[in-house]
């Protein structure tokens, strides 16, 4: 079951082949037995799980079950669940139970009537690339466990790789969502900024963070992001638009689709058998019609200290809430004040979200806003810029995802600057707002420490390589279509590692 | 900090700007974790430095990915009472108001 697309469980219930409680109580027993080996969840929500599938169970008797519903998913735990403790992966939060739903949740849950599996690991408030930060320890990577499975979004994505849930949510501030679906091999897309609504999702960086999904295919990822997605009067960044039909187009020809290949995104930096990869699924897409161009983003190699200004400035300023008052940590013994909110924030939180806060402050400080955030938010408008002009002349730009397959745990840890150029290529879209995606482009044969067991048809070796593809404002559905169409002509999306396959 | 508006000169924090600097964020920093900070924060500094090279002359800062404007809604009372259940999951509470070490002495 754990092996099936969305629309395959969806028939699977509707054909009475399972039910969702049978369904559930598969999953959540490859998370019992896996997930040790993983720590990609936080919370398991077992008997709120069984809860909800009986739910979903008797909508699907009645006749009033829409697509998704019965089917199980992993939260990233940045998402507010009513009554579910709800941490970031932060000390900070370690003892919050949410009072609320985000609006994601509803939709999902409450709307859709799809299953709570648990609450995925992260970075701690989504800070890293590398899943290391989370108070609750690192998340390993499926297809290597002595690798990381990046981040910021390491828990949703080794669960899903792992086939401990179908699909699991996720979010993008700087590449949270591509960077580790690429690490992972999977299919991850963050939409167009304001697509998804923020209210409920734990405020990193307001003008950049969006909500998204991972999957292990483009319609899969279609499915979940559609009803995601839509206008929410309770985000004031929301945007005010119908939702496009991101399922109906998966099947459209891409012949005559121009795609740019921005060179600085394959200039020097990018590892040779990654760019192998990428070459040749640059020659699928050709193959399946579409034309290839080079462009240029001049200003993108700017894009990391432009991020590292405007992300920790917003960071500092939405992370100021956490002062030991309301909720979260309180640090004991304490006499004043002032003391009460520097060593509950100086205890709850760790050193990288400390790192971005100060960094944050600092550039926000008297006599150095003009010369670092306000420089960074013109730099941003060139960024802007520079993509509005390549839109001008093809339909979508492609580029690697990462700049290799996934590293070592502890290899970055104790050098931030080098943690931060892992982003590279995914903040761009992020400054600029637009939408974009990572999928599996093929597998680097690397030394896998994972030994095959049990019966699979299809078993994957290696490291996967993520093909990054970046559209302009709303053009998920097309986005999709493109990664659906490549996906019928290739299986690196089907391959599953093997220890947990 | 200082209070001119000038260009800063390639950024190196001190111990002591750390100091001033958590202050500033109110957090409480051991003693033994400001030398490395101090450290790791000229690193990301000194990247950050690159956008002093940045040709911005005349360019408009970005402010909205989409130019959008504020939305305003109908001044209506849309919330529920709720703080009941807000003041369940705080630290420290008492008839309705959340308690905080003495302020005033």
């Amino acid at each position: 079951m754990h092996t099936l697309s969305i629309k395959e469980l969806s028939e699977g219930l509707r054909a009475k082949k399972f039910s969702s409680r049978e369904l559930t109580a598969h999953f959540l027993g490859r998370i019992k037995a896996h997930d040790g080996a993983l720590n990609s969840f936080i919370t398991v929500t077992d008997e709120r799980a069984l809860k909800q599938a009986d739910a979903a169970d008797a909508r699907l008797a009645r006749g009033d079950a829409q697509l998704l519903t019965g089917i199980p998913l992993a939260q990233k735990d940045i998402f507010c669940t009513l009554g579910v403790k709800t941490s970031c992966a932060s000390k900070m939060l370690d003892s919050f139970i949410s009072p609320y739903d985000a609006t994601i949740v509803q939709k999902l849950h409450l709307d859709a009537g799809m299953v709570m599996l648990g609450k995925c690991n992260m970075d701690e408030f989504a800070m890293g690339s590398s899943n290391e930060t989370s108070w609750y320890g690192a998340v390993k990577n499926p297809w290597d466990t002595a690798r990381v499975p990046g981040g910021s979004s390491g828990g949703s994505v080794a669960a899903v790789a792992a086939g401990l849930a179908p699909i699991a949510t996720a979010t993008d501030t700087g590449g949270s969502i591509r960077q580790p679906a690429a690490l992972c091999g999977l299919t991850g897309i963050k939409p167009t900024y304001g697509r998804v609504s923020r209210y409920g999702m734990i405020a990193f960086a307001s003008s950049l963070d969006q909500a998204g999904v991972v999957a292990r295919s483009a319609e899969d990822a279609a499915h979940v992001l559609q009803a995601m997605s839509g206008f929410d009067p309770l985000d004031s960044t929301s945007v005010e638009r119908p939702v496009d039909d991101l399922v109906g187009g998966l099947n459209d020809s891409i012949k005559g689709l121009k795609i740019g290949l921005p060179k600085e995104y394959f200039a020097e930096g990018l590892a040779p058998s990654s760019r192998e990869k990428i070459e040749a699924a640059i020659k699928t897409l050709e193959g399946l019609g579409a034309i290839i161009s080079e462009i240029s983003l001049p200003n993108s190699p700017l894009s990391v200290p432009t991020y590292y200004v405007v992300a920790p400035a917003e960071a500092s300023s939405n992370l100021a809430r956490f002062d030991g008052v309301r909720y979260g940590h309180r640090a004991e013994g304490v006499k004043t004040l002032e003391q009460l909110y520097k060593k509950s924030r100086g205890e709850g939180f760790g050193a990288e979200v400390q790192r971005r806060i100060m960094i944050g402050t600092y550039v926000l400080s008297h006599g150095y806003y003009d010369a670092y955030y306000l420089q960074a938010q013109k730099v941003r408008k060139l960024i802007y810029e520079d993509f509005r002009r390549a839109f001008d002349s093809v339909d979508l730009v492609l580029g690697p995802t990462a700049t290799d397959v996934a590293f070592p745990l502890g290899s970055k840890t104790d050098d931030p600057v080098a943690m931060y150029l892992n982003d590279i290529y995914t903040i761009a879209a992020n400054l600029a707002g637009i939408p974009a995606m990572s999928l599996n482009c093929g597998f680097v044969d690397g030394p896998s420490t994972q030994l095959g067991t049990g019966p699979s048809t299809q078993l994957g070796t290696g490291l996967p390589v993520g093909l990054q593809l970046m559209g302009n404002f709303f053009s998920e559905a097309k986005l999709l279509n493109v990664a659906h169409q490549f996906q019928q002509v290739t299986d690196f999306h089907k391959q599953m590692p093997k220890a947990f396959s | 900090m200082p209070t001119t508006s000038e260009t800063p000169q390639a950024m190196s924090l001190s111990p002591e700007n750390i100091k001033q600097v958590a202050h500033l964020a109110r957090l409480e920093l051991p003693a033994d974790r400001i030398g490395p900070y101090a450290e790791q924060l000229s690193n990301i500094m000194q990247l950050v430095d690159q956008l002093s090279n940045a040709d911005t002359q005349g360019v408009t800062p970005m402010a909205h990915p989409l130019a959008m404007h504020q939305r305003l809604r109908p001044d209506a009372v849309t919330e529920s009472d709720r703080r009941e259940a807000f003041q369940a999951i705080a630290p420290e509470v008492d008839e309705g108001v959340y308690l905080v070490p003495k302020v005033i002495e």
